[in-house]
């Protein structure tokens, strides 16, 4: 174990009763990173976050913060910050009362928490509203609050369990931004939780993609889109046309398509994004035709019938749209296709 | 020191000071309260009682050497949760072993020659034994993982649990007992079963003749005539407030809290002023119609108007909120629909309403069983459970058994009733409607119902005034029961007066002893019952444990039972070693404290239900236990749960007399005691006087701690709650 791995989960399950939420999953977050674990509701996500802060014990297995096996420590007794979904700021406190809480329960004296809190609570861009109670604030204020509250400590790592569900739509992509970039400049370690793989595409150094209590892929966010490994990767991230076919020799076939593809012989699947699909008006292989054109601001969208499956495409609004019930033919680069399981 | 480091620190902190608490409790502190006879000891503590020969008493003191050893070796380990729960068995078997009279079995006899003398109750060394293996048995179990090894949340846990058994159902326990023993003292089935088919209980002959019936019949006839009645009294109540333009809802609202700052007996006296042979009522009837005063008042019609003045207000209580929660679009759908008021009423408002009736009847009767003052003061000749109790037990014929049989009935009674109310509790939501809607008027009564609800609540109303004047003006009149109205201040001279002399403040009136033990015992009880009540509340709503459960269904259940089976049930219990405290007024409090606590863990739930626990989780995070998170997060949260409790624990601490009517002695008099005895004195206009005061005196208490208690930033706290959105 080196010392750069800031938390480290070994096998760890969850279980409620019968119920599994989290179901024996392995994997290390380096010091310094931004990890998101994505998913569908209900894959376990919130449980795992839960884990590393101590608000849930595993069932089985080892969590280990900063190379110490934490997996028995109630959530006092291990240093991390949190910043919840409902930001959970007291509402009988002052706002600098809320941050300087961790310290002054830490033990330090009332006026030197105090001091720490005003010094965050600057950097963040907070001040003068020290005295205020949560209530006087907006939404994204009480968020930031949140976080200077979660950071005041130096966490060994950051936590943050859907910070965005509660802020206005507009807001949502200045407010992650800003995470990430105080993330960055603090130098923490962060876990983000989110459902929303736009977000996570934007904010993550890795993402851990969760299905079902289990951890389908972990890699970047570039990683994730152009390689996915699962069907259900692929799906979730992004949009993806799924084709079931065969590989023999080389090359992968369903109906009339035929593309190159390594990999063992046998029965297939392959995803293909919809903007890496081009079309051309006219006959030829493989053959596919517009069951629909859809005007939207950004891009043109097609859903095109073919021989092996109904397709979804994607392209640029500067090109000239092609009107429903035209035949066209597939223009599909090498490197478009990505076998999944 | 990194956080686990310091909570470690800390743990073997708190187990050295448990541990130098048991030495305290076993080497020094005095074992016994009174020293028992023979083997007089060099040291008056456990270890000195044992070294003189009560050898019954070293196991406990072994503990401490054992525990301490095991403490500094592997405290999480299972020895040491063993070693802490064996010498808790020890501290019990030592103190049921041998008893006042001697050892309760003849091996121990044979085992110990000095347990011929016997044993006296527990002191200040044997409680705080108590308290500090307690203490040991929690920590042991949160290093072994109970509540998430959570220490202060496993030690709530044990220690309302061992309260709970020692003063709810050790007690109870006692009492069955109690119906078994015979007169020599020996336990069998026969004495019980003469005592329970004794014709006396069970007889049926009033239904067929001028005889008087059972005493269990009587009550049975009592509670189901009140419950009926308060019933359809609440419920004409409810529709006339909820379903007609009736101007003093509000006011009607406010008034319903009366009957809880009531004392006992006070409504009775007034009845009696009323309709007693020399009533103002009787005299006037008998004058207009010529008809001959008696004594028709005593008996099931005088118990049965004031139980109904009393038990009223809840019922209408619970049918207001039935009502109300109605969707009056419902109601309204129903009648686009074509119907008439009459059908929409009888086909979807009444449907609906039903499950509340039943909540309420049963509330009622469970009321009505268990209420001694009106029925010791109106009663005559008609003996119902909780009066007969009563008298067995203080009356000139002393008999325990007779009166544990009593109880016993009486408990069982209730336990159905309560029963059968959580099951309909339980099942209402099939009907009850999600919230109120704010569209839609409410249809209003068809003329017919609203004429008889109107015929049922204004004579009720009338009646409560009457009532309610009597108690007003009475203690401040000459003689209120001759109806001599001259002004005068005489009865409240003679029950506090007081004098400025050179010693400084004299109390010179007769009440003013009962009134100080009344306020300090309250005002000790009341807190102590909040804390136990929220903690317990705490426990149920955000701790996850072993047994939780049934830990609920433990502190629901010490709720039903009625005040005087308490009341016996800690003669039965604590007037004999191990705990000899009858006479003290300690024993008042803790009564207070575990009959009053539901109420305070009711209050919390609800308030717990309402605040989003990332709030706790937030603080846990930052380092806070649980303990801290409770007193700084938690508490400021849920303060007017926290004030209710503190007003309904206070208030009824000062009201009530079921219970404690047994408990009182001599040194230790209780007002509503007090005021009985002036009752049963036939002075009325001073037990008069000192209800008035003591409904001032509470509504002034209220006040200050309302102002203690503080409502500050409360109402900025709703507000900001609306937005907080719960965790998914
Ligand atoms: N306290 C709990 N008790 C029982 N089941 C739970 C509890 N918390 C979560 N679960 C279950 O565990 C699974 C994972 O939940 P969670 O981690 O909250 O999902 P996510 O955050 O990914 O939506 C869900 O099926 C959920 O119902
Ligand atoms: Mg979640």
């Amino acid at each position: 174990m080196t010392d750069d791995i800031a938390i480290e989960f070994t096998d760890v399950t969850k279980r409620y009763g019968e119920a599994l939420a989290v179901d024996r999953i392995s994997l290390a977050i380096a010091k310094g990173e931004m990890v998101t674990f994505l998913g569908p509701s209900g894959c376990g996500k919130t449980t795992s976050l839960r884990l590393i802060a101590g608000l849930e014990l595993p069932t089985e297995g080892i969590v280990r913060i900063a190379g110490r096996d934490v997996s028995r420590h109630a959530a006092s007794e291990r240093n991390v910050g949190m910043v919840f979904q409902s930001y959970a700021l007291f509402p009988h406190m002052s706002v600098l009362d809320n941050v300087a809480y961790g310290p002054v329960i830490r033990g330090e004296p009332k006026g030197v928490a105090r001091e720490r809190a005003r010094a965050i609570l600057d950097q963040i861009g907070l001040k003068g509203l020290e005295a205020r109670l949560p209530s006087e604030l907006s939404g994204g204020q009480q968020q930031r609050v949140a976080v200077a509250r979660a950071i005041v400590q130096q966490p060994d790592v950051l936590l943050f369990d859907e910070p965005l569900s509660n802020v206005d739509a507009k807001l949502r992509r200045k407010v992650r931004g800003e995470i990430r970039e105080l993330q960055k400049r603090f130098g923490l370690t962060a876990v983000y939780v989110t459902h929303d793989q736009e977000e996570a595409l934007a904010v993550s150094d890795r993402i851990v993609v969760m299905r079902a209590g289990r951890i389908d892929q972990i890699g970047t966010p570039r990683d994730l889109y152009e390689r996915p490994a699962s069907a259900f990767v692929a799906d979730f991230i992004g949009d993806a046309n799924l084709i079931g076919g065969q590989v023999q020799g080389g090359r992968f076939r369903a109906a009339d398509l035929d593309l190159p593809m390594a990999g063992p012989d046998g029965a297939a699947q392959i995803s293909l994004r919809p903007e890496r699909i081009g079309l051309t008006p006219g006959l030829g292989a493989p053959a596919g035709r517009v069951m629909a054109c859809t005007y939207l601001g950004s891009r043109w969208e097609y859903e095109i019938a073919t021989g092996f499956a109904e397709l979804l495409a994607s392209r640029p609004i500067t090109e000239a749209p092609i009107p429903a019930g035209t035949a066209v033919r597939l223009d599909i680069p090498e490197t478009a296709p990505i076998r999944v399981t | 020191m990194r956080p686990d480091a310091r909570s470690t620190a800390l743990a073997s902190r708190e187990r050295l000071a448990w541990l130098a608490l048991l030495a305290l409790a076993v080497l020094v502190l005095p074992w016994y309260r009174v020293a028992p006879p023979g083997g007089e000891p060099l040291l008056p503590s456990a270890l000195g009682h044992a070294a003189a020969g009560r050898g019954w008493l070293w196991p406990v003191v072994a503990a401490l050497p054992l525990l301490a050893l095991a403490g500094a070796r592997a405290p999480g380990g299972r020895g040491f949760l063993a070693l802490a729960l064996a010498g808790l068995a020890a501290l019990v078997v030592q103190g049921f072993a041998v008893g006042l009279r001697g050892p309760a079995a003849g091996w121990v006899g044979a085992l110990f020659p000095a347990a011929a003398a016997g044993q006296t109750g527990l002191g200040w060394g044997g409680f705080t034994a108590g308290v500090a293996l307690l203490g040991l048995v929690a920590h042991g179990l949160a290093l072994r993982g109970f509540c998430r090894g959570d220490r202060f949340a496993a030690s709530a846990v044990v220690f309302i649990v061992a309260l709970l058994t020692l003063f709810v159902f050790f007690p109870i326990l006692r009492l069955a007992l109690a119906a078994f023993v015979g007169p020599d003292g020996a336990i069998a089935f026969g004495p019980f079963l003469s005592r329970f088919l004794a014709p006396e209980i069970w007889r049926l002959d009033c239904f067929s003749g001028p005889r008087r019936c059972g005493v269990v019949i009587n009550s049975l006839v009592l509670g189901l005539l009140c419950a009926t009645l308060c019933t359809a009294l609440g419920l004409a109540l409810a529709l006339v407030v909820a379903r007609t333009p009736f101007r003093f809802k509000q006011t009607l609202r406010a008034l319903s809290i009366l009957p809880i700052i009531t004392p006992p007996f006070v409504v009775g006296v007034a009845i009696v002023v009323l309709f007693g042979r020399t009533g103002l009522v009787t005299v006037w009837g008998a004058e207009l119609l010529d008809i001959r005063p008696t004594r028709w008042v005593y008996g099931l019609p005088g118990i049965l108007m004031a139980q109904l003045l009393a038990f009223t207000p809840i019922t209408f209580l619970v049918l207001l909120g039935t009502v109300e929660a109605i969707n009056p679009t419902l109601e309204e759908a129903s009648q686009t629909l074509g119907a008439g008021p009459v059908r929409t009423f009888r086909k979807i408002t009444w449907p609906l309403l039903r499950p509340g009736i039943a909540a309420a009847f049963l509330l009622a009767f469970i009321e009505s069983l268990a209420d001694f003052g009106n029925p010791i003061v109106l009663g005559g000749g008609y003996e119902v459970l909780s009066t007969k109790i009563f008298f067995a037990v203080v009356g000139a014929r002393y008999d325990l058994g007779n009166a544990a049989t009593l109880a016993m009935i009486l408990l069982t009674l209730t336990l159905v009733a309560f029963w059968l109310q959580t099951r309909w509790l339980g099942r209402k939501s099939y009907v009850t409607v999600t919230g109120r809607s704010d569209a839609g008027l409410a249809a209003s009564l068809p003329a017919g119902l609203k004429g008889a609800a109107w015929a049922v609540v204004a004579p009720f109303i009338a009646f409560t005034v009457a009532v309610y004047a009597i108690v007003l003006i009475g203690g401040f009149v000459h003689d209120i029961g001759r109806w001599d109205l001259t002004p005068t201040f005489a009865h409240l001279r003679t029950a506090f007066a007081v004098e400025i002399g050179a010693e400084g403040l004299r109390l010179y009136g007769s009440a003013w002893n009962s009134m100080q033990t009344t306020l300090a015992v309250s005002a000790i009880a009341a807190p102590l019952t909040t804390l136990v009540g929220i903690l317990t509340a705490w426990l149920v709503a955000r701790q996850d444990f072993a047994g939780r459960r049934s830990f609920e269904f433990g502190t629901m259940l010490s709720f039903a039972i009625p005040g005087t089976v308490v009341g016996v049930s800690y003669v039965a219990a604590f007037n004999v070693p191990p705990i000899d405290i009858t006479g003290t007024a300690a024993i008042l409090v803790i009564c207070f404290v575990f009959r009053n606590m539901p109420v305070g863990m009711r209050a919390g739930m609800a308030a717990l239900a309402q605040i989003d626990r990332s709030m706790e989780e937030a603080s846990q995070t930052m380092g806070a236990g649980s303990a801290r998170t409770l007193r700084r997060v938690v508490l400021p949260l849920i303060k007017p749960a926290v004030f209710t409790a503190l007003v309904y624990s206070f208030v009824t601490a000062m009201t009530a007399v079921s219970a404690v009517i047994f408990l009182v002695s001599a040194r230790h008099n209780m007002a509503t005691a007090y005021i009985m005895g002036r009752v049963e004195a036939g002075e009325y206009a001073l037990a008069i006087t000192y209800s008035t005061v003591l409904m001032i005196v509470m509504i002034l208490c209220i006040a200050l701690i309302q102002l203690l208690v503080g409502a500050r930033r409360l109402g900025r706290r709703r507000e900001f709650q609306g937005q907080a959105l719960p965790a998914e």
